[in-house]
């Protein structure tokens, strides 16, 4: 069962001018597992984030994903493969209402590229209830007239999700989805996070421990682009270079 | 009529109705301008008004800001004109090339641009409109200083003399409005539609799997084939291409258009093109001072009018145009 592996980094590295962020990691997630990428500020964890989604290209090592070498690819073709990251601060298309946040997924998941642009964009209202399907599965029924820049930024988080869905990914990476959410969205958002993931993997970076000890399965700890240790929550919490490096000091 | 989309699931703000009236209201303008105005007046405007379209339908969908969008725009009267002197094409074969020739431009420029954001996009653009216009000064066939003169209009199909300015105006008239829908359907078309996605939020387009560059350098294309459009009309209404359709100037001019007129909205760049257009004509007594108070106006829309003058009055109404 471990064999499985959706997606594995191999020796990731990336350099920034003479600083390395991060730092010959390896990276095995579980095909249905919930995987937390965590570790104190500046562990280069967002920066690792963004080599696994293509949004960089790493200095050295490999990313394969369902054994399939991506190193190389644009994150829109692994987009398309079903490896769908989310955005720290919340990401929806502002002038659209929600309803056309999830229709955008989806027309790109049904209909490919649209380059008819010579068609009327009534052809987009048979995806129509298939986007309110998925608003409602985020709660957010009562909300898909509403224009995305004018929702709560919990909403904005929710809305997120949904577009995501739309595009039933295999892997969901999350970049700190919890990140400036109050404490009733965090754990609306914690119910959503585990109810999607079944039947698929998910990969996030979080800051928040309670929620990755809720959700995750497996957790890896960065610390100074390397990883410090890796396991599920009660191994790495007792860790001591684990505590060490949140806190600074060894707790026995 | 195939233009109209009606209100979806999605209640698109305020479309179907409020717009088929507009498309009405700017047929029943088209139709009475000529005899309320100079016909080739009245042209001028028609052909700046969808040069100024043109440039939105990159700058309000992607909000990409091309700074030379003129080249195309000046090459192609430069094609429709030599194609009609010299070649002695037809007026629809005229302008069936300048549209190619500002397509074919536009490929070649908007794969080397798109890859550049905001000002280093505008600048890209700029840069390579100044080689069209040394191009245009030096080749031996745009006639240099003196531009390509007394271009024939011809005879439409070879069957219908367009001598007669009204006949001009007819034709002109029909192509405008023709390119309007094909604008505004290409606007709220599927395409479009990521095109606002783009515009909003690009990483996000991009982690939806969509192939951000060739969207953009799709609408580049569409922009300078209609841009191109225009500048045929232009040359063959005027029966002349000269080096001010393709200075930077121009591309500026018609910046301010589409600012004046607002970048929000569909319609707002023809309102642009016509205010600047009616101010040269009424100003042009007074010579440098056109550029004086077109700058002043521009101000005063920068400072009062934020969403240009019909991005404004429609936010009052609570309209989207």
């Amino acid at each position: 069962m471990s064999d499985d592996i959706v997606l594995k980094a191999t020796g990731l590295t990336k350099d920034f001018k003479g600083f390395r962020a991060v730092d010959a990691v390896n990276l095995n997630v579980q095909r249905g597992s919930v995987h937390a990428l965590i570790g104190p500020n500046g562990a280069g964890k967002s920066t690792c984030f963004n080599l696994l989604t293509k949004f960089l290209t790493p200095s050295a090592g490999t990313i394969t994903y369902d054994g399939r070498d991506i190193t190389r690819l644009k994150p829109e073709v692994i987009a398309r493969m079903g490896l769908v990251r989310s955005f720290q601060i919340s990401a929806v298309f502002g002038s659209m209402t929600a309803l056309e946040n999830v229709r955008i997924a989806l027309q790109r998941r049904r209909h490919g590229d649209s380059w008819d642009f010579w068609r009327s964009q009534k052809v987009l209202a048979r995806l129509e209830d298939e986007a309110m399907d998925l608003l409602d599965q985020v709660g957010m029924t009562g909300f898909a007239r509403e224009q995305a820049s004018d929702l709560s930024y919990g909403r904005k988080r929710a809305l997120e999700i949904a577009t995501t869905l739309a595009l039933d990914p295999k892997v969901l990476l999350l970049d700190e989805p919890m990140a400036g959410m109050t404490q009733e969205d965090v754990a609306r958002i914690t119910t959503l996070i585990a109810r999607v993931a079944v039947g698929r993997t998910v990969l996030m970076v979080e800051h928040n421990l309670s929620v990755v000890a809720t959700l995750c399965d497996r957790i890896t700890v960065l610390a100074r682009g390397a990883i410090l240790a890796e396991g599920s929550y009660d191994e790495v919490s007792k860790d001591p270079q684990v505590i060490n490096a949140y806190i600074g000091v060894p707790n026995g | 009529m195939t233009t109209q989309p009606e209100i979806t699931a999605a209640g698109l703000p305020g479309m179907s109705a409020s717009h088929r009236n507009l498309f009405l209201l700017l047929l029943a303008i088209v139709a009475v301008a000529p005899f309320l105005a100079y016909p080739l007046l009245v042209i001028k405007v028609l052909c700046f008004g969808l040069f100024a379209l043109s440039l939105n339908l990159m700058l309000g969908n992607l909000g990409l800001l091309s700074f030379g969008h003129a080249a195309y725009f000046g090459l192609s009267s430069y094609a429709a004109a030599h194609a009609a002197k010299v070649w002695g094409f037809t007026p629809e074969f005229a302008l069936g090339f300048a549209v190619l020739v500002a397509v074919v431009t536009g490929a070649v420029f908007g794969a080397l641009c798109v890859r550049r954001q905001g000002i280093y996009f505008a600048m890209v653009t700029l840069a390579f409109a100044q080689m069209i216009y040394f191009f245009s000064l030096q080749a031996p066939f745009t006639g240099g200083e003196d531009g390509i003169q007394n271009v024939p209009r011809g005879a439409l199909f070879g069957l219908f003399s367009l001598q007669s300015d009204m006949a001009l105006y007819a034709l002109v008239a029909v192509v405008f409005f023709v390119a309007v829908l094909a604008l505004y359907r290409i606007t709220w078309s599927p395409f479009g539609q990521v095109l606002r996605a783009i515009r909003d939020n690009e990483p996000r387009a991009i982690s939806l799997g969509y192939r951000v560059d060739r969207y953009k350098w799709t609408v580049f294309v569409l922009a300078a084939g209609f841009a191109g459009l225009a500048g045929g009309l232009k040359a063959i209404s005027f029966q002349l291409a000269s080096l001010t359709d393709v200075y930077w100037g121009m591309s500026g001019e018609v910046v301010l258009m589409v600012m004046i007129g607002g970048m929000a909205t569909f319609f707002g760049p023809l309102i642009g093109a016509l205010l600047v257009i009616w101010m040269q004509n009424e100003l042009a007594a007074f010579g440098a001072w056109v550029t004086i108070v077109q700058g002043l106006v521009f101000m005063a829309c920068i400072l009062v009018f934020r969403k240009g003058l019909l991005g404004t009055i429609a936010d009052r109404l609570g309209l989207k145009v």
